[in-house]
């Protein structure tokens, strides 16, 4: 049987902030040398003296962002969180309205960019913050 | 982004307003150093003091800076307040990779506010804010407001001052992110003259990578590379403040102004007490998985009964040895509490430790009284530097005005310069010998990372002038053309000339790949024709007394072959700066 794994971050209050996740989203899935265009993003929360967040997909079941799209570009995936078909994207934005944890960056053109639990940030965390998880059937 | 020319943002700060320019040079000086001292040329003035509106503050980036792992360092380049010729600092923390992220390879400002001001900057952004409410604000209170006054958290860098830049202390310096800081030179100074308090830069550009595989299989090899070798452990564990007790086992940490190179009570401040007691956590600049930077903590009590409150601190080997052993301190707790109190005031932690150093020694010999120091100055009393700490970056009274602008300048006045550890500028953590100190004293930032002399002595038995030169010359060009991409200096090892060269031409760099060993030495030439022709003059610098007076592992220190080295490196710094264009 597939499994069917989700991206957790189970161990973020060992992040030291260096953006390896962010940077090697953004590198492979994305193609785009950038902070924000990645599926986990990292935040220093209140400042660097309190800490770093991550702010990935959580894998909403059934995923809001996927009901909001009007043009099936984000669909739901069995494990929690969403498909992204490109083509299909109309940029409306939607989909980052409707998150409730703000894990939908938009860029300028207002391209949605998410977390598709893929695992590939997972080896570069030097903290084995993050994890790929089983969800239960 | 990838472009073979360097695109820059110049901002004057007398109008607000700022303008893109276009300016090739990518192939000849790569970036970072090479880029800053080429913005010197166009935007300073080499014959104008180092606080005219005019002169330009520089930050540079590399053509490697966010693409590969620990190209994550910034250079600051501005004519400097401690000796008025141009100078290099540099800086981490998310400097760097904002810079790359606002699609800028340089900013340069030039002019000066009319009102104490904030500049944010960002790929599709730019405003100069009046923060005169913020002007006395320290360090520590300035970030908070500073955080809330522009988006972005965590895709952002905040340079700052504190009042000791406003103060225009030669030595104050500019913080990056808190924990991070273009510390020595001065950068401070030449904000607080512009009446500059921060610079925000938003890191909120998106740049499409290179076709094909090739790009990101690189990376995963050099990430690899750097984390699975002993550098991780070397930075990550200990830190940087494993040399304490190695430097102070072979006798040479420079401990209570000099007077010694070891101590047992050295114990109380070692890089293994501070991991065992203090380490909170650590921490990193922005692309560096290595994350050497350590925080630990303060913890004061203010009331009665068990009111405590509490900082974080970070910590390296060079403020231990500054605030620590310099200060004959011997408890950790109490070398974060001095450290704590140079962060909010803003001053460059090496400076300051090595002033105060030098001004217990003078309190001690008679040379100074009470009326000049305020406090008891006395070698492990963390209270009384703290407030002198604090003296020094408002600069309540003249002498300590006057030691603010460097201990050099103060020992001429009231004497004692014999004891001043100035090589340059106030000495850096390693008494090793003779070809460290040379090359402090006569080094382009007059910094313990413009080569590696520290390393040389720890090596060499011999005393051979032209092998000893002959390296200093030679490693200063690996090290420019690193600062040149711009990398941590700690990746040097990783970071060989054919790796540089992998990564250049993975990134379609090609002509510059091919071309590394001149742009090193073209870069190294360029810097020191600047500095040459902004006053330096390597052949008339002096080395105090007391470093003819050190007693290492290897015996006293050797006058006749610190002197050699000297006359000889200087020869050779005046061939390097004259010889270029030539």
């Amino acid at each position: 049987m597939k499994t069917r794994k989700i991206l957790t971050t189970p161990r973020m209050e060992r992040c030291i902030g260096c953006h390896a996740c962010s940077l090697a989203c953004a590198r492979l899935v994305n193609k785009k040398l950038s902070w924000d265009t990645a599926g986990i993003r990292i935040v220093s929360s209140g400042g660097l003296s309190t800490g770093f967040e991550a702010k990935p997909c959580v894998a909403c079941n059934p995923a809001p962002c996927a009901l909001a799209c009007p043009t099936g570009a984000f669909s739901q995936r069995k494990a929690g969180g969403v498909i992204v078909k490109r083509k299909l994207c109309i940029q409306c934005g939607d989909c980052a309205a409707a998150c409730p944890v703000d894990a939908v960056y938009l860029d300028a053109t207002t391209e949605p960019f998410v977390c598709i639990h893929c695992g590939q940030c997972v080896p570069f965390c030097p903290h084995d913050c993050l994890e790929m998880a089983e969800v239960a059937p | 982004m990838i472009r073979d020319h360097f695109r820059i943002l110049t901002v004057d700060l007398a109008t607000g307003k700022g303008r893109i320019v276009i300016i090739d040079g990518r192939d000849t000086v790569a970036g970072g150093s090479g880029l800053a001292a080429l913005l010197f040329e166009k935007y300073g003035h080499p014959d104008r003091p180092w606080d005219d509106p005019e002169q330009p503050l520089i930050f540079a980036i590399g053509p490697l800076t966010g693409y590969f792992p620990l190209m994550s360092k910034t250079v600051c380049g501005f004519k400097s307040p401690y000796h008025d010729q141009y100078g290099e600092s540099h800086g981490g923390g998310r400097s760097a990779l904002s810079l790359r992220f606002a699609d800028l390879d340089g900013l340069v400002i030039t002019g000066r506010a009319e009102r104490p001001s904030f500049l944010s900057i960002g790929s599709r952004h730019l405003e100069l804010k009046d923060v005169h409410y913020m002007w006395g604000v320290d360090l520590q209170e300035s970030g908070k407001m500073l955080r809330k006054m522009i988006g972005g958290a965590g895709h952002r860098s905040i340079l700052r001052i504190g009042p000791a830049g406003e103060n225009l202390s030669a030595y104050a310096c500019i913080t990056v992110d808190t924990y991070r800081h273009f510390g020595r030179l001065g950068g401070g100074a030449v904000m607080g003259s512009k009446n500059l308090k921060a610079i925000a830069i938003l890191g909120d550009g998106i740049f499409d990578l290179p076709e094909g595989k090739e790009y990101a299989s690189l990376f995963d090899d050099v990430h690899n590379k750097l984390t699975t070798t002993d550098m991780m452990d070397k930075y990550h564990n200990l830190g940087t403040p494993v040399n304490v007790a190695i430097l102070n086992e072979i006798k040479a940490l420079p401990i209570r102004n000099l007077q010694r190179t070891t101590d047992p009570k050295i114990k109380g401040i070692t890089g293994e007490t501070f991991a065992d007691d203090t380490l909170l956590r650590n921490t990193a600049c922005a692309g560096c998985p290595v994350g050497c930077i350590h925080i630990g903590f303060v913890r004061e009590k203010f009331m009665e009964p068990n009111q405590y409150l509490y900082r974080q601190v970070s910590y390296d080997h060079e403020p231990v040895f500054a605030t620590g052993s310099m200060l004959g301190m011997t408890n950790a707790f109490s070398v974060l509490a001095i450290i704590d109190m140079v962060e909010k005031m803003g001053l460059d932690v090496m400076s300051a430790g090595v002033a105060l150093a030098w001004a217990t020694e003078a309190l001690e010999n008679g040379v100074i009284s009470e009326k000049e120091t305020l406090v008891p100055l006395k070698f492990d009393d963390a209270a009384g530097y703290k407030e002198a700490v604090q003296h020094l970056g408002l600069g309540t009274n003249d002498f300590y005005r006057l030691l603010a602008q460097g201990t050099m300048k103060a020992a001429e006045q009231y004497g004692g310069e014999n004891f001043a550890c100035v090589l340059g500028q106030e000495m850096a953590g390693y008494a090793t010998g003779e070809v460290f100190f040379t090359s402090q004293a006569l080094g382009f930032r007059h910094s313990h990372l413009d080569s590696g002399g520290y390393s040389f002595d720890q090596k060499h038995e011999e005393k051979d002038v032209k092998q000893a030169v002959d390296f200093l010359v030679k490693d200063e060009q690996g090290r420019v053309l690193l600062t040149s991409m711009v990398s941590c200096l700690f990746a040097r090892e990783v970071y060989n000339n054919e790796l540089l060269a992998d990564c250049l031409n993975a990134l379609g760099y090609t002509t510059l790949a091919g071309n590394m060993h001149q742009v090193a030495q073209h870069v190294q030439k360029m810097r020191w024709r600047l500095r040459l022709s902004t006053g330096f003059n390597p052949q008339g610098v002096k080395i105090p007394g007391s470093f003819t007076e050190v007693t290492t592992w290897k015996g006293p220190v050797d006058e006749k072959y610190l002197n050699a080295l000297k006359e000889e490196y200087a020869k050779r710094i005046m061939d390097l700066g004259r010889s270029e264009g030539t």
